[in-house]
């Protein structure tokens, strides 16, 4: 076989192993759409669940994911992208930060049952903080921090050190150069990592479980120490503890939970191509 | 008196001595061109009269350099202060990803020399000093990266100038130009001259010849000889240097 005949062969392969791991995500998607989207209505994505839940809708559910997230962001951020400022620009390469960001990606690799057990001892018992809101997105936050601090720390690593001299020999301090040049440069990637981390929370079923999520609680939470209904914990429930679930709700749950996933991701997407078309180094 | 006077230097990174015993005089108003084969360390006693080498973990420095009598190595100095007034051009051309305007704006909004309204005319006077102000004037709010190379590296010129230093070091500032680009920055040193104290550390020896009012050369971290420039490439004292302009060695 000459060399010409080898590498068509060879892309062949490669094509159709791409095309392998491309099928069952979009057989995944499609199943879901197909049994899903005859249960979406006003009254499935507005209303409250009604007949322990085999009727009505889940806007509960959906709210209190998006709190959930909401509450995340508003702690994960300045934690993840503070602690990712202080490791790649000020923190020099002692034992000490080696510890850290050991310990970061070690964090990283718990399961999120851990973090939930671990969020119900320290926010819900030990805080007083009961379960609530407050309890689920700050164990929700401590989980989605090692993806945040490690995606920034990466893009701030990423933008080249020259800008970082050029800062200082006109005179800026170490911070304006982060203001001023480093930061927006990073900024795509932070962009991108902090979304990951969100959508990777607003998913998680386990660490709202003794945290925050309430089986059947057909209102609107009314404060941040209000437990509340999610979406990932509300599918478990009707998958598999309520008898007599009709499947079409099930699936539309599962659908609508994924567009929401989905639509975050997108946003990521398309920001980090705005950001990007700007960039030249 | 002389603009700049360093005194028995000596520069360490760790146990290595990079930089022995060198004592220069720096006029203002005047080029000093530092020439010698890489690894000399002339670069980095160019980066001493600016501290930037600060940064570098394991760098000790030892004895003085007066900037119009004040001791810049003193541990109290401010070292952002030093910088504002010591300007820096480096190697290859490096405007920040920003437009044109806001990289010569750089350095007098985060020194907060200047009130807003005041930034434009000094960014054309900066641009009109580094003899780019008719090529971009129409560019300003477009990004400094669009330019030429050469048009770059005469914008972060104009960056450096922004900042009004006394003094200015350029580190082979255009051995990334091609030979057109490399002359006009010549001809805008000569000019710039006549205002500033500068500093060039080049690889170059046509270049040095010939922008420099004198020249001193490196040879592994001592500084052999300083001259006027024309008697160190005419009649050098040392063999080294001898050999090194006659490419014999280095």
């Amino acid at each position: 076989m000459n060399r010409y005949a080898q590498q068509r062969l060879g892309f062949i392969a490669l094509g159709a192993v791409t095309l392998v791991v491309v099928i069952p995500i979009l057989l995944v998607i499609g199943n879901i759409i197909a049994q899903g989207l005859g249960a979406i209505s006003w009254e499935f994505l507005f209303g409250m669940p009604r007949a322990g839940m085999r009727a009505g809708g889940i806007l509960p559910a959906i709210v209190g994911t998006i709190l959930l997230t909401l509450g995340v962001a508003l702690f994960a951020i300045p934690f993840g992208v503070g602690g990712a400022i202080y490791l790649s620009e000020y923190a020099r390469d002692t034992t000490f930060t080696r510890a850290i960001r050991l310990a970061i990606i070690n964090l990283a690799g718990i399961p999120s049952i851990v973090y939930g057990l671990f969020g119900l001892g320290l926010f819900v018992l030990f805080f007083g903080l009961g379960v609530s809101i407050l309890a689920g997105s700050l164990t929700l936050a401590i989980m989605t921090l090692p993806v945040i601090i490690s995606a920034s720390e990466e893009a701030l690593r990423a933008v080249p050190t020259e800008f970082r001299t050029v800062n200082a020999s006109l005179g800026g301090t170490r911070w304006q150069g982060i203001r001023k040049i480093i930061l927006p440069q990073a900024l795509p990637g932070i962009i991108t990592g902090v979304i990951l981390g969100l959508l990777r929370a607003a998913g998680e079923t386990a660490p709202i479980l003794f945290t925050v999520a309430a089986f059947y609680l057909p209102r609107l939470p009314q404060s941040v120490f209000d437990q509340t209904m999610a979406l990932p914990y509300h599918l478990y429930v009707i998958s598999t503890q309520v008898p007599g679930m009709p499947l079409q709700i099930q699936y539309g749950t599962a659908l609508v939970l994924m567009t929401l996933t989905l639509s975050l991701n997108l946003t990521a997407t398309l920001l980090r191509r705005h950001f990007r078309k700007r960039r030249q180094w | 008196m002389a603009k700049i006077s360093v005194q028995q230097l000596n520069f360490f990174y760790g146990s290595k001595q990079v930089l022995a015993d060198i004592s220069l005089e720096i006029e203002d108003r005047k080029i000093m061109a530092l020439i010698g084969p890489s690894g000399c360390g002339k670069s980095t006693f160019l980066r001493c009269l600016n501290r930037m080498n600060d940064t570098i973990a394991g760098a000790r420095v030892e004895g003085k350099i007066l900037l119009d009598g004040e001791n810049i190595l003193a541990p109290t100095l401010d070292v952002t202060r030093l910088r504002a007034r010591v300007g820096m051009v480096f190697q290859r051309p490096n405007p920040f990803p920003q437009s044109v305007f806001d990289n010569v704006a750089f350095g007098p909004r985060i020194l907060n020399t200047h009130k807003p309204k005041e930034l434009p005319a000094l960014v054309e006077a900066s641009l009109r000093q580094v003899g780019l102000w008719n090529e971009v004037r129409d560019q300003l709010k477009q990004d400094a990266l669009h330019l030429s190379l050469g048009q770059q590296q005469r914008l972060c010129i104009a960056r450096a100038l922004a900042v009004q230093p006394e003094a200015l070091l350029m580190d082979e500032p255009c051995s990334a130009l091609d030979p057109q680009a490399t002359l006009e920055i010549e001809e805008l040193m000569r000019t710039l001259r006549e205002k500033y104290c500068i500093v060039i550390v080049t690889h170059n020896m046509q270049q040095a010849a010939r922008v420099s009012d004198r020249t001193g050369f490196f040879w592994l971290g001592k500084m052999v000889e300083e001259d006027a420039t024309a008697a160190l490439f005419t009649r050098p004292r040392h063999t080294l240097t001898e050999n090194y302009i006659t490419g014999r060695a280095g």
